[in-house]
């Protein structure tokens, strides 16, 4: 009986209950039809579908025999709360209806003979449920498909006969015809039984009811809860939860009125269990949650005293534990179905509580049942009974159905107890203890409860060690000792080390038992002194490959086989070398590592220094030191190594140099000479190890990896930073621990070049110009520089256009072009002697203007002495400078007609003026050496243009102007656009030698408008007049057209002027003819006058007018008062 | 009145932490670093904007069977944790929160001491008396 799971809640309490519907005459083995109707019922159950359970039974089927029913409970006195068998005896046992089927269509043959047979068979299930309200009911399986109700008259009348034949009311007979449509009929049927099932609960109900007015409150107690608990069931079984969870909370509050003593504890607290149970269970499924919690809170309050009898005090845990338990899967099953938790409400609080009073009742039951070995198990057995199970819930075997307050038997009595604390020693604690630890850990993972979690873990861990299983509980403690160290909580630290500590040792773990060892007894530990100290000297115990001491809390037998584990690997050969990496823990040797200078020329040594510090109790004496570079050549470089005697270790004294003593600081100091291949490269710290121990004994690698530093080591500089401590002053030769910082890298860089290089120039560069750098390089170096090379132009990286447009030479003799590159590498220079100096001329050429980066990088070899060693340094030194490139000078071009004017347009044939301006933006005096003028074929020069202004010199801001007369020939049609030239000027600064090249700068020459027209005119006419002194003025006009044109002219008077000639004339002019025509001004007054004005009108083309004409001819002219000389000539011609 | 009080950093591990009775120390350490789960939570609950006019009082953080842990946080994420008795009915919401309000005050007093280094252990003994006067006296 005592069972592990004698604290499970029974199956028939946890399910969901169902009405219990029987079904006999089906044949499902042999017979295909029946199986069919079988497999209808019950596949494809699903909620939309009546809650029943069925069940085939055989006709002749035995059910539960109906006791008598008691007619009065006058003498009656209650043997327990609720009978075992009682639950399962109407989910299971008595159906709520039977269900007849029988094979018979309206229209048999033999009716008569098959409806008696119907009847006897009726009559045998009656028969084996005597007593009980169980409702009968037919089924006749037919092969026809009825007709529909009243239509088959023979059907109505045998169905009638039929009915009175089984004594079956009309309601509890049914037709299944095995058409087609099996799954609806039976869809049909069962809902029809899902009503006779609910009106027999119903009438159950009632019937348990009618009890409660014969019972007393004296000697009844017990009946109250039984019948509320029966009532409650029924309610379910017939699907009215909410009435059912009415009487179950009725029922709990009944069996808290119970009166309560030693020998009836038990029985209360597994029925207000199992009540309880039941109404978390349906608040849950009404979606009441917090009704449940409520309830559940409630329940432990008030059970939690219930302890009973203190010989069997793990039994109250056991049963708390398990109502914990129960609760959480009940709340973890609602979950499942939708329910939504939260942090701080979910299952894992239960499970854990459960674990919790699971722990409790382990440590109980150790106490408890802590039998000597002469006690044996009692014979006989108290704990069995006659039936092999109990009759009451909650009772105990010896005195079943007993219920006074003392116990009947008092040998018996503690028989049984024995008994019961034998058995609960073979309880594997651990494993349940385990188990609902899991269970929780894996609810708090899901609500975000880390920390929670890792406390779970550890307490797993625990048990496990309890347990004896200690890989499984190192595993486990690994695993989470990280999150506490990263947090920083030393204390809890601590404690799950010292466990794993001594999981480690009893395991004989050489390689874990040095790790937790080193960091209990570092700095993060919170241990005491002297149990660090204990630890210190077991690991240097282990560090002579001898056995350590037992930790303390291990018991005898483990510590004895503990201690022969480790015999065992003291005579193992090899794998005693281990390498630890510290980085991740707080060991007990701290380690910075530091080059002195974040970068080291090459012909300087490289400094480093490694600071040890040790936080252990005693001294500790290491027996190498070494640290690992990123270039493994210089790491022999790097070695600190005494081999040492293995006694040493225990007497070390602190004089030493490999000996740390506690809080304080070494220093170990590294010096080399950088390769010169590493010159540009970073040399990194990738590792320091420290080893312990002896080559003969076992020794052990600290390792850190890069600079040093451990898990807790940059919080602790973070702290000493902001620290007020660290600005106060620190005693020369005592280095503070926290000051010092990590470096773990450093980079060599080239020796500085004790070389000058000066640039001079003539900022800025002129568009196009060969622009000419200066390079003087000069050495200062003590010994011959080898190799010199110069490397000169465009700085690379700036913006690809650039590239393009900038050419560099060293030839200044020859214009460049694109075939020169921008940038020219390693000229060379050769060798130069101590202060030896060499000048290079670098030529430039800008196509485009703009800002410009140079570099001018000049690099050498040297041979120097470092630390007594030779070494051949390649120096370097790097000019860089901008040069604005800008355009020399503005050229302007303009069209001018002969007078002068601005033209926007020129004339076929009409002669013009082309005027240029050559305006000087250059800083330094520009000399023109020539320029010339290439027409197009559209422009003529009037005559063979010559430059005018050749071997001109501007200053800046001064202006160069050359004019050129030019016609344009005819064009096709009457007006066109058409391009004039190209304007070249060749020019080189003043400033330059007569065999620098000349720049030739070529500016294009704008378009303009060619219009022809098809009368010029023009004037012929004295320079200037004079008062009253008569001048000749010939007019010219011609005629550019072909045809003949008809002009008709007329002079306009001026007050200026008096003239002679035609006043108005009209005249015809021939195709290609020209007209002249003669006037004599007489001018009146002296100063600028305006000429009469000639108006010209063409009759053929009226759109010529005469302003257009008049351009071509002066509208003024200056007339100069009358001399006195020629006053007197005139006086005389008077 | 309290049976652990904790003072946490803001980087979460503990400044101080007292508690009756002594043997069970461990436990309450526990129970003082699981319950930074729930304020995490809290604090992250509350919306960036809102961290200014967060209320400081976290309140009952959970329940265990045996006691009631309480969360406070400052301004600057340090926390305080108060951890009473379950069957101590007598303290009130009012009460837990005077309590954090002197511990904030005499917290202030701590770290305004200018040979204090913040973020260090407190090891204040006029912050010990102000703990030791809201704690259970072990009889």
């Amino acid at each position: 009986m005592m069972s592990p799971t004698q604290w499970d809640l029974p199956p028939e309490l946890c399910c969901r209950p169902m009405a219990f519907v029987a079904l006999t005459g089906l044949d499902v083995t042999y017979n295909a039809i029946h199986r069919a109707i079988w497999d209808a019922f019950c596949a494809n159950r699903r909620a939309d579908r009546v809650p029943i359970s069925f069940k085939v039974l055989p006709g002749d089927h035995e059910y539960p025999k109906c006791r008598t029913k008691r007619t009065s409970y006058e003498w009656y006195i209650p043997k327990g709360i609720l009978k075992t068998g009682w639950m399962n005896k109407h989910l299971n046992l008595v159906p709520a209806l039977l269900v007849l089927f029988y094979e018979l269509d309206w229209d048999d043959a033999v009716w008569k003979e098959k409806q008696s047979e119907c009847a006897t068979k009726v009559e045998i299930v009656r028969t084996s449920l005597q007593g009980r309200n169980t409702k009968v009911a037919v089924v006749l399986i037919q092969k026809k498909t009825p007709l529909p109700p009243g239509e088959d008259l023979v059907a109505s009348e045998r169905a009638a006969s039929l009915c009175n034949a089984c004594d079956l009311s009309g309601k509890s007979l049914f037709v299944l015809p095995h058409t087609d449509h099996l799954v609806g009929y039976i869809i049909r049927l069962e809902n029809a039984f899902y009503e006779h099932a609910q009106t027999y609960y119903y009438t159950e109900i009632r019937r348990v009811k009618s009890h409660k007015e014969f019972l007393n409150k004296t000697t009844h107690q017990l009946l109250f809860v039984r019948h509320q608990f029966k009532i409650a069931f029924f309610s379910e079984l017939k699907q009215d939860t909410q009435n059912s969870l009415k009487y179950y909370r009725t029922a709990y509050s009944l069996v808290h009125e119970l009166r309560t003593h030693e020998t009836n504890m038990l029985e209360i607290k597994t029925m207000a269990g199992f009540i309880n149970y039941k109404i978390c269970r349906l608040c849950f499924q009404h979606n009441t949650p917090l009704d449940a919690i409520a309830q559940f809170r409630k329940h432990i309050d008030l059970c939690k005293k219930k302890i009973g009898s203190a010989e069997l005090a793990f039994e109250h845990t056991a049963w708390m534990s398990k109502q914990f338990q129960s609760f959480g899967d009940l709340f973890d099953e609602a979950i499942k179905l939708g329910l939504t938790a939260i942090q701080t409400q979910n299952p894992g609080f239960y499970y854990q509580q459960a674990a919790y009073y699971a722990q409790e009742r382990k440590q109980q039951a150790t106490h408890l049942c802590a039998h000597e070995a002469s006690v044996s198990y009692p014979t006989p057995d108290h704990l069995e009974t006659p039936s092999g199970a109990l009759d009451f819930y909650g009772q105990r075997a010896w005195r079943q159905g007993h219920q006074s307050i003392d116990p009947p038997h008092m040998e018996k009595e503690k028989g049984g107890i024995l008994a019961l604390q034998m058995k609960e020693k073979d309880v594997p604690h651990s494993e349940l203890i385990i188990a609902l630890l899991s269970n929780a850990v894996a609810q708090f993972k899901k609500y975000k409860c880390p920390r929670m979690k890792s406390h779970l873990m550890v307490q797993m861990g625990e048990e496990y060690n309890h347990a004896k299983d200690y890989t499984k509980a190192l595993k486990l403690l690994d695993y989470v000792m990280c999150d506490y160290r990263t947090e920083r909580w030393w204390s809890l630290l601590t404690s799950i080390l010292s466990t794993a500590l001594r999981c480690s040792y009893l395991m004989a773990h050489v390689k874990d038992y040095i790790t937790y060892s080193m960091e209990l007894v570092g700095r993060a530990s919170t241990l005491r002194e002297e149990q660090k100290s204990r630890i210190e000297k077991n690991l240097i115990k282990v560090l002579m490959n001898e056995v350590p001491e037992a930790e303390p809390d291990c018991d005898q037998a483990s510590a004895k086989a503990a201690q022969a584990l480790w015999s065992d690997r003291m005579s193992l050969a090899g794998s005693n070398e281990f390498t630890i990496e510290v980085q991740d823990y707080v060991p007990f040797v701290q380690c910075k590592a530091k080059f002195l200078s974040p970068s080291f020329h090459v012909d300087d040594p490289v400094q480093l220094h490694v600071y040890l510090r040790a936080d252990c109790p005693h001294p500790v004496r290491f027996s190498k030191l070494c640290v690992s570079l990123s270039n493994q050549e210089y790491n022999q470089l790097c070695v600190v190594e005494e081999p040492c005697k293995s006694q040493d270790i225990l007497e070390a004294s602190s004089q030493e140099n490999m000996c740390l003593v506690p809080g304080k600081t070494r220093i170990y100091s590294f010096k080399f000479v950088a390769k010169t291949e590493d010159v540009g490269k970073k040399i990194e710290i990738t590792a320091v190890d420290l080893m312990l121990g002896s080559d003969n004994g076992r020794c052990v690698f600290l390792n850190w990896r890069g600079g040093g530093g451990d898990a807790a080591s940059s919080h602790e500089a973070l702290l000493a930073a902001r620290s007020f401590k660290s600005r106060g002053r620190v005693p020369e030769q005592h280095v503070e621990w926290d000051t010092v910082s990590i470096q773990a890298s450093t980079m060599i860089i080239s020796r500085i070049p004790k070389i000058s290089v000066q640039l001079s120039h003539e900022p800025p560069a002129l568009n196009n110009e060969m622009y000419r750098i200066t390079v003087s390089i000069q050495s200062n170096e003590e010994t011959v520089t080898k190799d010199v090379k110069l490397t000169a132009g465009l700085k690379p990286g700036q913006d690809a256009n650039l590239t393009q447009s900038t050419h560099v030479t060293l030839n200044g003799l020859e214009m460049c072009d694109e075939s020169h590159p921008a940038l020219l590498p390693d000229i060379a220079i050769g060798d130069l002697q101590p202060g030896e100096k060499v000048e290079k001329y670098l030529y430039v050429r800008c196509v485009t203007t703009g800002a410009r980066i140079f570099l001018f990088h000049v690099a050498y070899a040297l041979s120097t002495k470092v630390e007594g060693k030779d070494i051949t340094c390649k120096c370097h030194k790097d000019e860089i400078v901008t040069i604005e490139t800008v355009v020399p000078f503005e050229v302007a071009v303009k069209f001018v007609s002969t007078k002068f004017e601005h033209l926007d347009r020129v004339y076929v044939d009409i002669p013009f003026l082309l005027m240029t301006d050559i305006l000087s933006a250059s800083p330094w005096p520009l000399r023109l050496v020539t320029s010339q003028l290439q027409l197009a074929p559209t422009m003529a020069a009037m005559d063979q243009p010559q430059s005018q202004v050749e071997q001109v010199v501007l200053q800046t801001g001064e202006c160069a102007s050359e004019c050129f007369s030019l016609q344009c020939p005819p064009v096709l049609n009457g007006m066109s656009s058409v391009a004039s030239g190209q304007y070249l000027i060749s020019w080189k600064r003043k400033s330059w030698s007569a065999d620098a090249p000349v720049v030739t700068t070529v500016a294009t020459l704008p378009h303009v408008m060619v219009e022809t027209i098809p009368l010029y005119v023009h004037a012929e006419l004295p320079s200037f007049g004079r008062v009253r002194e008569s001048m000749p003025v010939r007019y010219h006009i011609q005629n550019r057209t072909g045809l003949v044109q008809d002009v008709e002219m007329s002079v306009e008077p001026s007050d200026a002027f008096m003239f002679s000639g035609l006043k108005q004339v009209r005249l015809r002019i021939l195709p290609g003819a020209e007209q002249e025509m003669l006037y004599n001004f007489y001018p009146l007054m002296a100063g600028y006058q305006n000429l009469p004005q000639l108006n010209i009108g063409l009759l053929r083309f009226p759109a010529v007018s005469g302003q257009l004409l008049r351009r071509f001819l002066p509208s003024r002219i200056f007339v100069k008062p009358q001399g006195r000389q020629a006053d007197d000539a005139s006086i005389a011609a008077a | 009145m309290a049976v652990c009080i904790a003072v946490i950093a803001k980087e979460n591990y503990p400044l101080y932490i007292r508690s009756v009775p002594i043997q069970n120390e461990l436990k309450f350490h526990y129970t003082v670093h699981t319950s930074l789960d729930v304020v995490e939570e809290k604090i992250s609950a509350v919306g960036k904007a809102m961290a200014d006019q967060r209320e400081l009082y976290l309140g009952l953080l959970y329940p265990t069977e045996d006691y009631k842990v309480y969360g406070y946080v400052t301004n600057s994420k340090v926390k305080f944790v108060i951890v009473v008795d379950s069957s101590n009915t007598s303290l009130r919401d009012n009460e837990i929160r005077s309590m954090f309000r002197k511990l904030h005050n005499s917290f202030t007093d701590v770290m305004c001491n200018p040979f204090y280094n913040p973020g260090d252990t407190i090891q204040s003994k006029a912050f010990d008396s102000m703990v030791t006067a809201m704690m259970v006296q072990a009889s």
